[in-house]
């Protein structure tokens, strides 16, 4: 049986296929109903081209089907709440024409084809004026004509196209970059026409100072020279003022300090100069130093703000709205005018908006965002809820007790910011080896101005401008920053985003790498590992009964059996919360569930086995009579995981568990991947006290986690990588993050950083080697201060190119076929064992 | 020679002009998307009815 993919979502779907859309007549699958809706949309709205360019798959839409059955036809029901003013407030603005705009995100926009799909299918609506989705961020903004159309009306219809649109609140970083960002491309383009204009004239210049010049006409040069590069150096060259005026006010002088005197004092000679009408101008020197720096700013700034935009995306986990109950009536109010001793109405799949208790009826709770448990879990009225966790199965009220800052969320986020602040600042060497450069420079200026003086005073200034110019330490300056730019982006090309500056450095140093285990190293997706039959049940027909019952299931164990389904008369599906489902297949009651659950219908004793290991689980098929089967489910490891545990070790590095789970699960899964270091049962701040024990020895730890329980010790840990499907509060945390699902591309960011340290050093060594040619020529009066200048430019080009290197380089961390094929052995000996 | 004294002008008033475009083309947003251009470029702009695309 060949496998069909959904249409829209290209999950495999069980056959003979139940759901199809029309497209010319063929019949294409899809998997449910939500796909079905936003295929069907697709159809309707002629945009079929977005099947042929995607280039990832989608996630499937998040409004489960029954969900939008509930809610109509349209589903509009569920977005009417963003009509109210309160609510639109936080992100929307009227703009001057009457048209009003509305900032979004929005979750399930993967690449430029879905970008590509909702502006298409938005734009043709009556009333919207204009709408632009960045494919990168998933930011949206949507221009629309409130006498014409709603926003509710667009928001259902995005929500058709299978994205779910989220408010955006523009937060003070993001604001901050983006000012960052259009100051320093100012400054760049202003230095960038400066420069070229004034090396036009020093041309001239030069070629008067050997031919002869008209002396007006060489004035009248200088003149005109003084004028483009005056708002070169005041306005593009102000950072390195400002950062040299900062250096000093601490004490410390960084690169800032040498830059800032050479422009200044070439700037300011060639000033004097042209206004007493005699002596050297520096004016082409000068700008060309300050656009070269500038354009290794704006490079390392650009590869900063890159990852900002994707992390800042989907900060929040608490819904923006809320059902409040008020004498028995529903009324839909914001998330922030919630107060304690309000009554919540939560429906399945809505995260809870506040911390409170529940107020009758049972709730099945995902709490995985706070605790990394990946069931949910049964409460009833009384038990506490989180905000944050999410409502699985039947409609939920609870009364508020605490909201915003005072809620549990809140808290975990604050002790991550505090653990946060320990971290160690490795920034701080480079300033320190930096300053001990500058000062070097700066006193051998001081020295050989003082011989010159003596020596030749005419001489002394320009031979002192042509030190500091061409010491100019550019390959710590220009090429580090160049390096790990590079390094980073091709690893964001790769699936794995660099946040903090110095996390690629420090990669390098990692001795010991601590992993969660679920959602780290297992993709939270249930397998089925082993089938047993008792009866005379076939091993095939007892799969087809349990995944038509676990067909009506939503429970995470559901998905391993869908694989199985065929069409068959399936009714009476009861499910009973932790115990398991009850029903008719073809006219026949099974259950299936666990043993006594199972055992209560067909008063079988449960057959007894050996030999499980603890880290699966074992559900049971029953009918009237006898047990039928037994199926063994186990979590599966991610793509990749053991290929990536043992590069690892072939690295030198130590791989290591840290989990929450039960010892033997954990015991069991670590064997599997052949980590012999694990540690279980752990809470948040034991996490973090292990993370501690081990920097204490002396180990340089890196944290790769997933959930919010995983925040503090990512945060301190001496890198933390946060995977990209965890929660975004643990990717706030965290230094890298890793989109990828296949955990190889760890790897690769290990083999990066370590060729990117190769190449700086190899920059560095450039550097040294350079001034000590140069150092000697300048001081000895050999260079004049042009020639310093464009020395200083090439060296700073070949180190930028040797960084650029880094881009064609291949990751050798890839996994060659033997070693692909030694690890399928391995696994497999231990899956028969 | 004495024409340059009125072509240098000139070119500094064109590279005010050329800066001034710059700054424009920043500041309605121009350089906020670098990405999405070079994508959008493979994809059609007038969306076809479904029975156009027969042939795919």
């Amino acid at each position: 049986m060949s496998q069909v993919n959904c249409l829209h979502c290209e999950s495999p779907v069980a056959t003979p296929v139940e759901r199809h859309v029309d497209i010319d007549g063929r019949q294409e699958p899809v998997c449910c109903e939500a796909c079905e809706i936003a295929a069907q949309t697709i159809i309707d709205k002629g945009l079929l081209d977005f099947y042929k360019f995607r280039n990832r798959p989608l996630e499937k839409p998040a409004d489960s089907p029954s969900d939008q059955k509930a809610n109509g036809d349209s589903g509009l029901e569920r977005w009417v709440s963003y009509d109210r003013p309160a609510l639109q407030s936080e992100f929307v603005v009227a703009n001057d024409d009457g048209t009003q705009t509305a900032h979004l995100l929005l979750h399930g926009v993967r690449c430029a084809a879905c970008s590509w799909l909702v502006e298409r299918g938005i734009a043709t609506i009556d009333g919207v004026k204009s709408i632009s989705v960045n494919p990168v961020t998933t930011r949206t903004d949507i221009q629309w004509n409130p006498a014409r159309i709603k926003l509710s009306q667009i928001l259902s219809q995005i929500a058709r196209l299978g994205f779910t649109p989220y408010p955006h609140t523009e937060d003070e970083v993001e604001r901050i970059a983006a000012a960052e960002r259009i100051k320093s491309l100012k400054r760049l383009i202003v230095a960038g026409l400066g420069m070229m204009q004034v090396a036009t004239f020093a041309v001239s210049l030069y070629a008067g100072a050997f031919q002869g010049m008209d002396p007006a006409i060489e004035k009248f040069l200088r003149l005109v020279s003084l004028l483009v590069a005056t708002p070169v150096v005041l306005y593009s060259g102000a950072p390195f003022f400002t950062g040299a005026w900062h250096d000093l006010r601490a004490r410390s002088p960084g690169m800032d300090v040498p830059v800032a005197l050479a422009i200044g004092a070439a700037y300011a000679a060639s000033v004097w100069n042209t206004l007493i009408g005699h002596g050297e101008v520096y004016f082409d020197s000068a700008t060309m130093f300050v656009f070269f720096l500038s354009v290794a700013r704006h490079l390392e700034m650009a590869g900063r703000h890159r990852v900002l935009g994707l992390t800042d995306a989907f900060a929040s986990h608490l819904p923006r709205v809320a059902t409040r109950l008020v004498d028995g009536e529903q009324r839909e109010v914001g998330v922030m005018e919630l107060v304690p001793g309000d009554l919540v109405l939560v429906t399945p799949g809505q995260a809870f908006p506040a911390d409170g208790h529940l107020e009758g009826g049972d709730a099945h709770v995902d709490e995985a965002l706070l605790t990394g448990e990946s069931e949910p879990i049964l409460k009833s009225a009384g038990d506490r809820v989180i905000a944050g966790s999410t409502n699985q199965r039947s409609a939920a009220t609870f009364r508020v007790d605490r909201v915003g800052a005072d809620t549990a969320l809140a808290q975990i986020s604050h002790l991550m910011t505090a653990a946060q602040k320990e971290k160690p600042p490795i920034v701080q060497l480079a300033n320190r080896v930096a300053s001990r450069f500058v000062s070097g420079v700066l006193l051998a200026a001081v020295i050989v101005g003082a011989i010159w003086w003596s020596i030749d005073a005419d001489r002394a200034f320009e031979i002192v401008l042509a030190l500091l110019v061409v010491t100019c330490p550019c390959a710590l300056a220009l090429a580090t920053p160049a390096a790990l730019t590079v390094a980073s982006s091709v690893l964001a090309r790769r699936g794995f985003l660099v946040r903090r500056a110095g996390a690629l450095e420090e990669l390098n140093r990692v001795t010991d790498v601590l992993f969660d285990k679920t959602g780290t190293l297992t993709d939270r997706n249930v397998m089925l590992r082993r089938v047993e039959t008792f009866g005379a049940t076939g091993e095939e027909r007892a799969l087809q009964i349990a995944a038509a019952l676990e067909s009506r299931s939503e429970h995470p164990i559901a998905a391993a059996f869908t694989a199985y389904a065929i069409a068959q008369d399936v009714d009476q599906v009861t499910a009973f919360p932790g115990e398991g489902l009850d029903g008719y297949v073809g006219g026949r009651h099974f259950r299936i569930g666990n043993a006594g659950f199972v055992a209560e219908l067909s008063a079988a004793i449960v057959p007894q086995w050996g030999g499980v290991s603890e880290a699966t689980r074992c559900v049971f098929l029953s009918d009237e009579n006898t047990i039928i089967a037994r199926f063994e489910l186990a979590e599966s490891a991610r793509a990749g995981a053991a290929e990536a545990v043992d590069a690892l070790v072939r690295r030198g590095i130590s791989p290591m568990i840290a989990s929450g789970d039960q010892d033997a699960s954990v015991h069991a899964f670590a064997d599997q991947l052949g980590i012999d270091a694990y540690h279980a049962e752990l809470r948040p701040a034991d996490k973090l006290l292990l993370m501690r024990r081990l920097q204490d020895a002396g180990l340089k730890v890196a944290m790769v986690g997933d959930g919010i329980n995983d925040s503090p010790v990512l945060a301190g840990a001496n890198i933390s990588i946060a995977m990209g499907s965890g929660t975004s509060l643990a990717q706030h945390s965290s230094d890298c993050i890793m989109l990828s699902d296949n955990l190889m591309t760890l790897i690769d960011a290990f083999d990066t950083a370590r060729q990117m340290m190769r190449i700086v050093r190899q920059n560095l060594i450039w550097a040294v080697c350079y001034n000590i040619v140069a150092l000697p020529l300048a001081a000895t009066g050999v260079l004049a201060p042009w020639m310093a200048a464009l020395g200083m430019s090439a060296s700073s080009l070949l180190v930028t190119a040797n960084a650029l290197r880094l881009s064609r380089l291949q990751p050798s961390g890839k996994i060659s076929p033997d070693m692909a094929a030694a690890n399928h052995v391995r696994s497999s000996v231990e899956a028969t064992q | 020679m004495r024409i340059i004294f009125v072509l240098i002008p000139l070119s500094i008033l064109l590279t005010i002009a050329a800066i001034w475009a710059f700054f424009w083309a920043i500041r309605s947003g121009q350089f906020d998307d670098l990405d999405s251009p070079a994508w959008r470029i493979l994809l059609d702009d007038d969306s076809k009815p479904p029975e156009e695309n027969e042939d795919q």
